[in-house]
């Protein structure tokens, strides 16, 4: 690690992430989750005809976005100028997030919409809270996304995480 | 965010994440993933490139409508300006491991004072 490389190789996320807390004196490795079984709903009607969902970690770029980890629901148009992410593990270092559309994709699905690709973009889309707490993604969090999802009868979510 | 998309899926809803974090998402098991090797940040291409963002969008698209089975995988074609960022990310070495020590000393006492203050919703990872 002390030397650098030109190196093409996907990054050991996990492995820096154990490394890295390690190092800050957590003697406990994060446990990720991991499942053998895969759930696959296949698409049932034409792209054309789908209504799809964009689904961020960031959170709104509000003071209530700021101050509270949850889910959140915002409106698709206009699309936000920025989201808050400086609590997540983005690559700081390197890039930023000025961007929205470089991690949230609604330029991009209206665009799609336009051109017929698909049907249309749902009225909003969805802030979902990266977490420590498996079960609190798992028993609180993914059902209340899945209910906002129904809610707005989408066809395909895409999820963006940061 | 893995979970989120078993989640969904498994209520009948077709899923697809674009993400950078090859490893964590395919140690997970998804139905559908895009995967763009950039730094984290901005799977959905690089800022202000707006010609690449609109062809990730539209690779997942394809790949939403192409996917017969669970656990499907594609890459997209970019590349980064670089390839330094990848030694980077989340490094630890001599030059930082005092600064890490005590970071987590500091995030210690915060974490005692956010459960005194009844928080319960903590980041997965953070401060890197």
């Amino acid at each position: 690690m002390s030397e650098k490389t030109e190196q093409k190789y996907d990054v050991p996320y996990m492995e820096r992430t154990r490394d890295f807390y390690r190092a800050q004196g957590y003697d406990k490795d994060y446990q990720w989750a991991s499942f053998d079984d895969v759930p696959f709903q296949r698409l049932d009607k034409a792209l054309s005809e789908c209504t799809a969902c964009v689904i961020t970690t960031a959170m709104p770029d509000t003071a209530e976005g700021r101050a509270k980890r949850q889910v959140y629901s915002c409106p698709s148009e206009p699309v936000p100028d920025s989201m808050y992410t400086a609590e997540l593990s983005w690559h700081k270092n390197v890039t930023h997030t000025d961007d929205v559309a470089s991690f949230l994709p609604l330029a991009q699905l209206e665009q799609a919409a336009l051109s017929k690709r698909i049907a249309q973009l749902s009225e909003r889309f969805h802030c979902v809270p990266t977490e420590y707490s498996q079960r609190n993604t798992r028993e609180k969090d993914a059902p209340e996304v899945l209910a906002r999802c129904q809610a707005d009868a989408i066809d395909i979510a895409i999820l963006v995480p940061l | 965010m893995s979970l989120i998309a078993r989640h969904l899926e498994a209520n009948g809803i077709t899923t697809l994440i674009i993400g950078s974090a090859f490893d964590i998402v395919d140690h997970c098991g998804v139905p559908r993933y895009l995967h763009s090797d950039f730094p984290l940040g901005n799977p959905c291409g690089v800022p202000y490139d707006t010609t690449m963002q609109h062809k990730i969008v539209q690779q997942g698209l394809d790949l939403i409508e192409r996917a017969d089975e669970a656990r499907c995988i594609e890459r997209t074609p970019f590349s980064w300006k670089d390839e330094l960022w990848r030694d980077d990310y989340a490094k630890v070495d001599q030059s930082n491991s005092e600064e890490l020590r005590l970071r987590g000393e500091r995030r210690r006492q915060q974490q005692l004072a956010d459960r005194k203050a009844g928080k319960t919703r903590v980041a997965m990872i953070s401060d890197t």
